[in-house]
């Protein structure tokens, strides 16, 4: 699923990363819970979370994700753009919450990346 | 390939720059050309380590030795120390205060993810004194 799909299906504004629209990207996680998205080492390549601050970035990069999705409308600031910026992070955000937010992904043939489960 | 030596000091200050070390080791040696599997590995076992010297210990020092067929990387602070290795390494144990958990740590999923990513993991520990990890991982 390209970035540009997961705009269009979550109705995402994209906060940084305009650039990387057409990466095709095939599992995803969802967590508030940094530790817990660290605790599989497969590859996932987005990250759909409700919690805004820089180890969110962090995380994602020692991950090699691509992409970050912030639910419920959150708003990340300065610091953390820059951060995922540098890194090479794409960051949106949407309105849907959590469950919701994942459920439209999965629908569409996002995967959870971790052996199906 | 020769050995690498790096050093970082780790502030306990402020949970923002948190992870920054971690971030610099796997900028190191992705440039070294290393799997990512293996890289991944490493940077996950060692940012859990570097934000729990931050949240538990008030920071600390990272020094990472990286040779051709493995990497070693010792954190060492002089925070409260761990009462218990037993049960801290169990799933699920945290004393990390309710601050920490809305930053998204304090799962008590820490020690449990290193033990899985590290080849070795040795912790050596005083109350009172500090605690100091050292994590190996087999790289050829
Ligand atoms: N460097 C450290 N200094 C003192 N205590 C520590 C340190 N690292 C871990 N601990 C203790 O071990 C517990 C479990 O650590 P961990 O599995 O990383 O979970 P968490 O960090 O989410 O609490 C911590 O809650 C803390 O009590
Ligand atoms: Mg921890």
């Amino acid at each position: 699923m390209q970035i540009k799909e997961i705009i269009s299906l979550l109705e995402c504004d994209v906060i940084c990363g305009e650039e990387q629209l057409e990466l095709d990207l095939h599992t995803a996680c969802g967590s508030d819970m940094m530790s817990d998205v660290l605790a599989y080492v497969k590859e996932q390549s987005v990250l759909l979370t409700g919690l805004v601050n820089p180890q969110v970035v962090r995380t994602a990069d020692m991950m090699d994700m691509r992409c970050i999705v912030f639910v419920r409308g959150k708003e990340p600031d300065e610091d953390i753009v820059e951060l995922a910026q540098e890194r090479g992070i794409a960051l949106l955000k949407t309105r849907y919450r959590m469950f919701t937010a994942c459920g439209r992904l999965y629908a569409n043939g996002l995967q959870g990346g971790c052996e199906g489960k | 390939m020769s050995h690498l030596s790096l050093s970082y000091e780790v502030s306990g200050e402020d949970f923002t720059h948190a992870g920054e070390a971690s971030s610099q080791v796997k900028k190191t040696l992705k440039r070294l050309g290393y799997s990512p599997d293996i890289i991944r590995r490493i940077a996950i076992a060692m940012y859990e380590a570097e934000i729990n010297m931050v949240i538990h210990a008030n920071g600390g020092t990272a020094e990472v030795e990286i040779y051709p067929e493995r990497v070693e990387i010792v954190l060492q602070d002089e925070g409260p120390g761990i009462p218990d290795i037993e049960k801290a390494m169990s799933e699920g144990f945290s004393t990390a205060p309710d601050n920490v958990r809305s930053l998204g740590f304090g799962a008590g999923m820490g020690l449990p993810n290193i033990k899985k990513y590290a080849d070795d993991l040795n912790i050596e520990t005083e109350i009172g004194k500090g605690t100091k990890i050292l994590l190996t991982f087999n790289v050829a």
